[in-house]
């Protein structure tokens, strides 16, 4: 569905992420919202458009940003391949998780995902590199292919947001695949869909799976941001993080998760200093407000004023 | 021993759920190429005995051979493959799909291609011809676009069947086919299933008496999960204990209506 307002939309964000730093946003802000934008891209795909609801997705962000952290300041990895390896290990973990978790259904299946992530909290809390409390500080940017510095600010916003384009473009692209077909038939209506021979717990271990990857592909990238990667990263917060931003953005359209964490990560930034922890409190209410008022999230809400899907 | 005439054949079948049995110790014997209905007062376990068939629950005791082959502890998916395809007492379609996609999704399994993800949704058109072709079978041509939430109750059953011949299944499970609709689409289904068994076989669940006198070859009553009765319709309709089994429910006058 490579419609007109689709395209205007991509036309849109890439036109964004061209000139916002010229523009003279923050680049630092700005790559960490591209981060998130993944992260809750990548849930979207398995809550959106499979509905499956993890509630762990924390440890495919985590697991990334450590294996490519300590890959990288203690393996002389370069960052590419850094990425790459945090991206591997994240789909891997994403394998064990999802078959586990993916035999049973609604609220056991995200008690499991939870559970299985909150093991490895403790896990990381635990080991020794990754510097538990402290996080794992001071992983260097490096030279991307040997030859970009990205110690260079711009250089890195610029891989970031590629990055970025090629994951959400590879979620746009799965949506719409044959296979995108069954896993809407499996969340539309689940055993009609076995009763045409769809093996679906195949089908949704495979989305899992693709859904981890690119999870690990955002926590990955913000290791190399921040050059750091820590337990945050870990906690069920941050689970909790990615589910209100696709839910704001809206659920199962492909341009809301980025708005959702555009909205969230902003408003921390700009609450942050002026009202300390009372920004949880804030980010309860907007959840809230969403689930109570705005059930479709702002993309959805204005798709729908559009009467088109966004 | 194997019985080519038979194509699904099941002995002992019993379900219990935590104490009640719902399904006490069926015997029945399908033969290929007939119509064969289901019949029985509500919750007779008519429903329960498909879901065992197709694996969607799991039998207590009991064996099914399906074509020959033991399908009792097979995954209901692997079922569906065989060539052993149901529906459901509730209209079961792809809500927020077009009429098309509904039908296309289940073409789409036989092409191997349901697990690339990298390939564009583009390559499904090729199983559009396909796909107009089963519509205009079961005059949904026109609506081949419009999204299935949208459609009424009796066109939703209809691509239902629709979908499910997609897979071209050598025998089909219809639950309660004609259920809730008016008297036209009742008549255009009859036709419709009399037309597909053609070439197949069909195991129905049907309360509509009419229906059930006009299309099956053979008649199985099920009454408390267990089979009172057996045999074409002029000879079950006249089964004394078959018209105690209705007593008391609407259906009583239907069946002697119809059997008069
Ligand atoms: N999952 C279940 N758990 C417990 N009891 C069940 C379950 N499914 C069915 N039953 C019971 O088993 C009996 C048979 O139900 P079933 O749905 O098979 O009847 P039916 O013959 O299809 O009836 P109807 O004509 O109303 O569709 C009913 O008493 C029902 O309440
Ligand atoms: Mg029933």
């Amino acid at each position: 569905m490579n419609t007109g307002h689709m395209r205007w939309g991509f036309i849109v964000l890439i036109g964004f992420g061209l000139l916002a730093p010229v523009a003279g946003i923050y680049p630092t802000f700005l790559m960490k919202c591209w981060c998130f934008a993944l992260f809750a891209c990548a849930f979207n795909l398995l809550l959106g458009y499979t509905g499956l609801l993890s509630f762990g997705h924390a440890a495919f962000l985590s697991v990334a940003a450590y294996v490519t952290g300590h890959a990288i300041r203690s393996w002389g990895f370069g960052p590419e391949w850094g990425i790459l390896a945090g991206t591997l290990s994240a789909g891997a973990l994403g394998y064990v998780f999802g078959s586990l978790a993916i035999r049973r259904a609604g609220i056991y299946f995200a008690m499991i995902t939870l559970a299985l992530a909150q093991m490895l909290y403790f896990v990381w809390l635990q080991m020794k590199f990754t510097g538990g409390e402290d996080g794992l500080q001071g992983v260097p940017r490096g030279a991307l292919f040997g030859v970009i510095d990205l110690s260079n600010n711009t250089n890195l916003y610029y891989l970031v947001f590629v990055i970025f384009l090629a994951g959400f473009s590879l979620i746009h692209r799965v949506i719409h695949s044959p296979f995108g077909q069954v896993l809407q038939a499996i969340r539309e209506n689940e055993p009609r869909a076995i009763s045409l021979g769809y093996d679906v717990d195949r089908y949704k271990l495979v989305v899992f799976v693709l859904s981890a990857a690119l999870s690990g592909l955002a926590g990955a990238t913000k290791t190399l941001v921040f050059q750091l990667a820590s337990l945050t990263d870990a906690h069920w917060h941050m689970s909790g993080e990615v589910v209100l931003m696709t839910l704001l953005g809206g659920l199962g359209t492909v341009f809301g998760p980025v708005v959702g964490a555009f909205v969230i990560i902003g408003l921390q930034n700009q609450l942050a200093d002026k009202v300390g922890s009372w920004v949880q409190v804030i980010m309860g209410l907007i959840f809230v407000i969403c689930v109570l008022i705005f059930r479709r999230g702002i993309v959805g809400e204005l798709g729908r004023l559009l009467k088109r899907p966004l | 021993m194997a019985d080519t005439d038979t194509i699904l054949e099941i002995r002992g079948l019993t379900k219990t759920f935590s104490g009640f049995v719902a399904v006490d110790g069926v015997d029945l014997r399908v033969r290929r190429g007939t119509i064969h209905a289901l019949i029985g007062p509500n919750g007779a376990g008519k429903t329960t005995c498909f879901n065992l068939l197709t694996r969607f629950l799991a039998p207590t005791h009991g064996t099914i051979t399906f074509n020959g082959r033991d399908i009792t502890r097979m995954h209901p998916a692997a079922i569906a493959r065989l060539g052993l395809v149901r529906s459901f007492q509730i209209s079961a379609t792809f809500p927020h799909m077009t009429v098309l996609e509904n039908v296309r999704v289940a073409l789409q399994r036989k092409t191997g291609i349901s697990m690339h993800f990298w390939k564009s949704g583009r390559v499904l058109d090729q199983l559009n011809g396909r796909a107009l072709e089963l519509l205009e079978a079961v005059d949904l041509g026109a609506f081949a676009g419009a999204l299935t939430v949208e459609l009424p109750y009796g066109r939703k059953r209809a691509l239902e069947i629709a979908t499910t011949l997609a897979l071209d299944p050598e025998m089909m499970l219809l639950d309660e086919p004609t259920q809730g609709m008016g008297h036209e689409d009742v008549g255009r289904v009859v036709d419709l299933i009399r037309k597909v068994a053609v070439n197949r076989t069909v195991l129905m669940v049907e309360h509509n008496m009419n229906v059930v006198a006009d299309l099956s070859d053979t008649i199985t009553v099920l009454a408390r999960g267990a089979v009172l009765a057996e045999g074409p319709y002029a000879e079950v309709s006249r089964n004394a204990q078959v018209l105690e089994a209705y007593v008391g429910s609407e259906q009583v006058g239907k069946v002697q209506e119809a059997a008069a």
